[in-house]
């Protein structure tokens, strides 16, 4: 059931809030041993919300637009007096005094979080497999990862633990798991939603984005928690037009560009569905364009010394003096290393060294300031693309999801996972992943739709129009021969 | 350019002075929590001053605007500026890094003019936030050193501050005092700060080193922890000696930030400068740049109050005196010239007025409640002669204690002053009439008549009539 | 190994960031590290002589906040969360070799 008949129903009192979460909590209670989708799940939490929901309707006041419907918050997102652990023993059991924005807005407008949701610790990975709470498994082949780093979010959807669910993308931690588990993920542009209550990684990069099971139900949330918030200086001040009314729009008339420069990577079976996308939006009235990104394949690098930088500085308030773990130690200089060394696992130790040094005396020219030069060519490289393209697709993962471990020790070859999702949030433009079929294993393929800077609407014309295009197809493949 | 007198030889003393300044906003830099020196520790915390995980910084306009008038009253070019993190490590840091401004700070290339003339350069003044305080517990006289433990309130973090970065064009330690005497004025006249040193609202870190005239700058040390005009005068002194005794016995001096102490009236090392951190400043990506339109900074500058050297000059003009008579600057590093200058409005004499005020109104802050018609009459009666400076100095005293007064009235009571002069005047006029043949004599040049008259003055008005003025008129009405 | 970046150079980065890190992690750090640097050294090919850095994706400027009073947060439920606290101050042991 789709979040406007969720909503439409507990507003005309047809179902109750109360039972809808129930039913959650008992698909929670079978799978999740299995899954970890969650780090915590909030059962009291959850019952006190839905009765709200239950309560306001019986008083005939307006519950919100997301009235009942189930939510799963990736656990980076600050939830006053729920912990909030980012996956990391160095946050563990800490309870923020205060709810960030969305968190605030989702309880607001009547949402029902059951839980929060496993990651990669501070969003640092590709795969869930570097939380300190253990790996989450993908519910279609729990052989498999969810992708990364909001692994959880994206599993707890598919799973059908919550309606929906948000998650955070920094290089493509929405795009990315959303593609591996077959939901919709979207990545809005920097700045569409606030991140105040956002536990940083890559302050520049970062934004928040739904993971729902299909493109009207992304429309929907994003419409409810996109706008203007005063406490993030970084938010857009404007309002923004509504993504649901942006829906039955079509493709007629649009340009699709395909990136003829694309680096290589992507395994076959993706490449097939990406072609298969191509020519359904041909079929539906669009046009392809040939474009070229010449910087696209250098993104990886940019993003590689740009967002550990910034998470270099952005973790180094974890010092065991006001929350958190703290090691004792003789001194407070001692404290702070065991501290920091115990509380933080490999991955983000790697990555705070690599921005730590990037950002180093006699290095910062050479590493971070070159990165942000790249930076802007790939972003206007981007922007010469638009001027020929409405929209790009290109695959949002280059596989299928993949076996644990199989990415071995070396760090690269998990950071490859996101090179296609990566040069989007350098950019700053919004992306989106959408299940387009399946490729190796019946395992499902997401196709990214990317647009330019607040072209939302656009971007969720094709992609209502990709799934509109895979669910007649899949319906033909149905019908008798 | 002359050598300090004070230094021996002929070495020049080199100082520059950084002043870290607390602005008077009700919030902080980055976030809504109050921004109140005294309060219980850590009640002014908020996510934000707290570094919370989530946590984002908006700029508060009311500082920016504060930042600007510093500049303005500093002769400084305002510019686009961005913010940095300053990346350390420091339990009174939340963060573990400092927003401040580095290569694109808000005002650059200023000046102030010292009283008597002196131009200072001023090379910036950027914005960036304080941070919390640390108090040593354990130790000896509270220092780091030795201590047990360290327990910190953060209420001061996040205060937003006005660093003020002065070129090294200071000459003597009392060139030093006078800059920091008068940059406190100025920033107590804009409203900036309350620019309190023994308070920490004003901080002062001095730049020393020497050198022979003519010569390149010498090495510099960094002197922290002046707590007053006077310590930072002393440290001065002391430094400036203790690094010519290093250059005249062979050694050099080391580039390091040095402690003053006040009780052993010695610097000391506190750190040397190669063993500096590493910073890694880069541009706050939680923060977008502050680009002041010439409309902002005209309204800014249309909000500004007369500074303290224009007020001096202006009080000069109308009492007569110089702008950096003692009188002068005292009276309006008080806030009191206004005052002044409204015992002259009221038909009072300003000279006289300046003189009560810098002798009495010490204690009476910048608004003094004693209505300035009353020091009008004061002054008044006192310049007609009706009292003597003395005698309007005890009336002065009693206005002061009332809280106001009329001063014929006091005089009358005190016994100074009996009649008002057009009183005195017909008390006269009757005895010229009651006495037609001495009148007559003293009119011919028998100045001998005179007495007689003012014998019959006396004798009406039971002698309190001041003789002088009873002279006086006499002479008048011969002429 | 490229030599790109030296064990010594890694355990100063270490000792900046006030990671503990161990002898083992080091060495495995470092070879890490040298291998990520070697990939990086792509966009040494690039000329970016004339290019102007991007720091924002979204250029804003003057985002500014009025100055007024909000609520502060509990000071008993914050220290609550530290890891040590007295008379109403976080508590940490002595401060050593970081005295300003």
């Amino acid at each position: 059931m789709g979040i406007a008949q969720i909503v439409r129903d507990v507003k005309s009192g047809a179902i109750m809030a109360a039972d809808l979460l129930e039913q959650k909590l008992a698909t929670i209670s079978e799978r999740e041993p299995e899954i970890h989708a969650f780090n915590h799940v909030m059962v009291d939490h959850a019952r006190a919300a839905a009765a709200a929901v239950d309560a306001a309707v019986a008083r005939g006041d307006d519950p919100g637009p997301l009235a009942g419907v189930t939510v799963a918050l990736k656990d980076n997102m600050c939830t006053r007096g729920v912990p909030t652990t980012c996956s990391s023993k160095i946050h563990e059991g800490w309870k923020p005094p205060y709810d960030g924005t969305v968190v605030a807005t989702l309880r607001a407008t009547g949402a029902v979080a059951v839980g929060k949701t496993n990651l990669d610790e501070f969003a640092m990975g590709s795969s869930t497999e570097n939380s300190a709470f253990g790996p989450t498994r993908n519910p279609l082949d729990t052989s498999r990862v969810p992708g990364g780093s909001s692994g959880g979010s994206a599993a707890s959807v598919a799973a059908g633990f919550a309606d929906f669910a948000l998650g955070s993308d920094t290089g493509g931690s929405i795009r990315q798991p959303a593609s591996l588990c077959g939901v919709v993920g979207v990545k809005p542009t920097y700045g569409y939603v606030s991140r105040y209550g956002l536990v940083a990684f890559a302050s520049s990069l970062d934004q928040i984005g739904p993971f729902t099971t299909s493109v009207e139900d992304a429309a929907l949330v994003l419409d409810v928690i996109g706008g203007h918030d005063p406490l993030d200086s970084t938010s857009i001040p404007q309002e923004h037009p509504s993504l649901v009314a942006a829906l039955g729009g079509g493709v007629e008339g649009l340009r699709i560009g395909r990136i003829t420069d694309l680096p290589a990577g992507a395994d076959p079976d993706v490449q097939e569905r990406l072609d298969a996308a191509f020519d359904a939006l041909r079929a539906a009235g669009a046009t392809i364009v040939d474009v070229q990104v010449p910087a696209f394949g250098y993104g990886l690098t940019a993003y590689y010394l740009i967002a550990p930088a910034e998470a270099s500085s952005n973790l180094a308030r974890y010092d065991g003096v006001r929350y958190g773990l703290r090691v004792e130690a003789a001194d407070t200089n001692a404290m702070y290393g065991a501290t920091r060394e115990a509380g933080f696992g490999d991955e983000v130790k790697r990555r705070i060294m690599l921005g730590t040094y990037a950002l180093s005396a006699g290095y910062y020219d050479a590493y971070y300031g070159k990165a942000l030069k790249v930076r802007r060519l790939i972003h206007d490289d981007f922007d010469r693309a638009y001027q020929k393209a409405d929209v790009l697709l290109t695959p949002a993962s280059p596989s299928v999801a993949f076996q644990f471990g199989s990415k071995g020790d070396n760090p690269l070859a998990m950071y490859l996972c996101d090179t296609y999702t990566i040069p989007t949030n350098l950019a700053g433009h919004p992306a989106m992943s959408v299940p387009y079929g399946t490729g190796q294993f019946g395992l499902p393929v997401g196709v990214q739709v990317l647009a330019g800077t607040l072209q939302e609407p656009t971007m969720f014309r094709v992609a209502a129009a990709l799934e509109r295009s895979i669910t007649e197809s899949s319906a033909l493949q149905g019908s008798p021969a | 350019m002359s050598a300090y007198d004070g230094l021996p030889g002929d070495w020049e003393l080199v100082v520059g002075l950084e002043v870290h300044v607390e602005l008077a906003t009700e919030t902080k830099m980055f976030s809504a929590s109050p921004n109140r020196f005294g309060d219980e520790p850590n009640t002014n915390i908020d996510p934000v001053t707290l570094g919370l995980p989530g946590a984002l910084p908006v700029l508060n306009e009311r500082a920016v605007e504060l930042a600007m008038r510093v500049g303005l009253a500093l002769n400084c070019t305002i510019q686009p500026c961005t913010f940095h993190r300053k990346n350390y490590f420091y339990p009174d840091m939340p963060k573990a890094y400092q927003v401040s401004q580095y290569d694109q700070p808000l005002n650059i290339d200023g000046h102030l003019d010292l009283p008597g003339g002196r131009r200072i350069g001023i090379e910036r003044a950027h914005m960036e936030e304080d941070a919390g305080k640390s108090t040593h517990v354990g130790g000896t006289g509270g220092r780091v050193h030795g201590a047990d433990h360290s327990l910190l309130d953060l209420n001061r973090a996040g205060v937003p501050l006005v660093e003020i970065v002065g070129r090294p064009d200071i000459r003597s330690a009392e060139e030093a005092r006078l800059y920091v005497n008068e940059l406190r004025a100025i920033l107590v006249a804009i409203g900036a700060s309350d620019a309190k040193m023994e308070e920490g609202s004003l901080r002062v870190d001095a730049n020393v080193s020497v050198r022979k005239p003519g010569e390149p700058l010498g090495t510099r040390c960094e002197i922290k922890n002046v707590n007053s005009v006077r310590s930072m005068g002393r440290a001065i002194e002391y430094e400036a000696r203790r690094q010519i005794d290093l250059l005249e016995s062979g050694d050099k001096v080391r580039q390091e930030t040095r402690h003053w102490d006040e009780t052993d009236g010695r610097t000391h090392t506190l750190r040397v400068k190669e063993d500096a951190d590493d910073y890694r400043y880069f541009l706050e990506p939680d923060l977008v740049p502050v680009a002041p339109s010439h409309e902002w900074i005209q309204r800014v500058h249309a909000s500004m109050p007369p500074l303290p050297a224009a007020r001096r000059d202006h009080l000069a003009v109308t009492t007569g005196q110089g702008a950096d008579s003692e009188a002068v600057m005292s009276v309006v590093e008080r806030g009191q010239d206004h005052y002044v200058l409204a015992v002259g409005h009221l038909g009072g004499d300003s000279a006289r007025a300046l003189v009560y005020v810098k002798e009495a109104f010490a204690d009476l802050g910048p608004d003094p409640t004693v209505p300035a018609i009353d020091i009008a009459g004061l002054t008044k009666l006192e310049v007609s002669g009706a009292i003597t400076a003395t005698q309007a100095k005890a009336i002065l005293a009693e206005i002061i204690a009332n809280g106001g007064g009329d001063a014929s009235v006091i005089a009358a009571a005190k016994g100074f002053e009996t009649l008002d002069t057009s009183a005195l005047e017909s008390v006269v006029d009757q005895a010229i009439a009651d006495q037609p043949d001495a009148w007559a004599k003293f009119c011919s040049g028998d100045g001998k008549a005179m007495g007689a008259i003012v014998g019959a003055v006396m004798k009406a008005t039971q002698g309190k009539a001041d003789g002088k003025i009873v002279t006086a008129l006499l002479n008048r009405k011969k002429s | 190994m490229s030599d790109r970046i030296s064990a010594a150079a890694v355990a100063k980065v270490a000792k900046l960031a006030r990671l503990d890190v161990t002898d083992e992690e080091l060495g495995r750090m470092t070879v890490q590290l040298d291998g990520m640097l070697e990939h990086f050294a792509d966009i040494d090919a690039l000329d970016l002589a004339t290019v102007e850095p991007m720091t924002q994706p979204y250029p804003l400027v003057n985002v500014l906040r009025p100055d007024v009073v909000r609520p502060c947060l509990d000071r008993e439920e914050v220290l609550a969360a530290a890891p040590a606290a007295e008379d109403g101050r976080f508590r940490v042991p002595p401060i050593i070799g970081l005295d300003l």
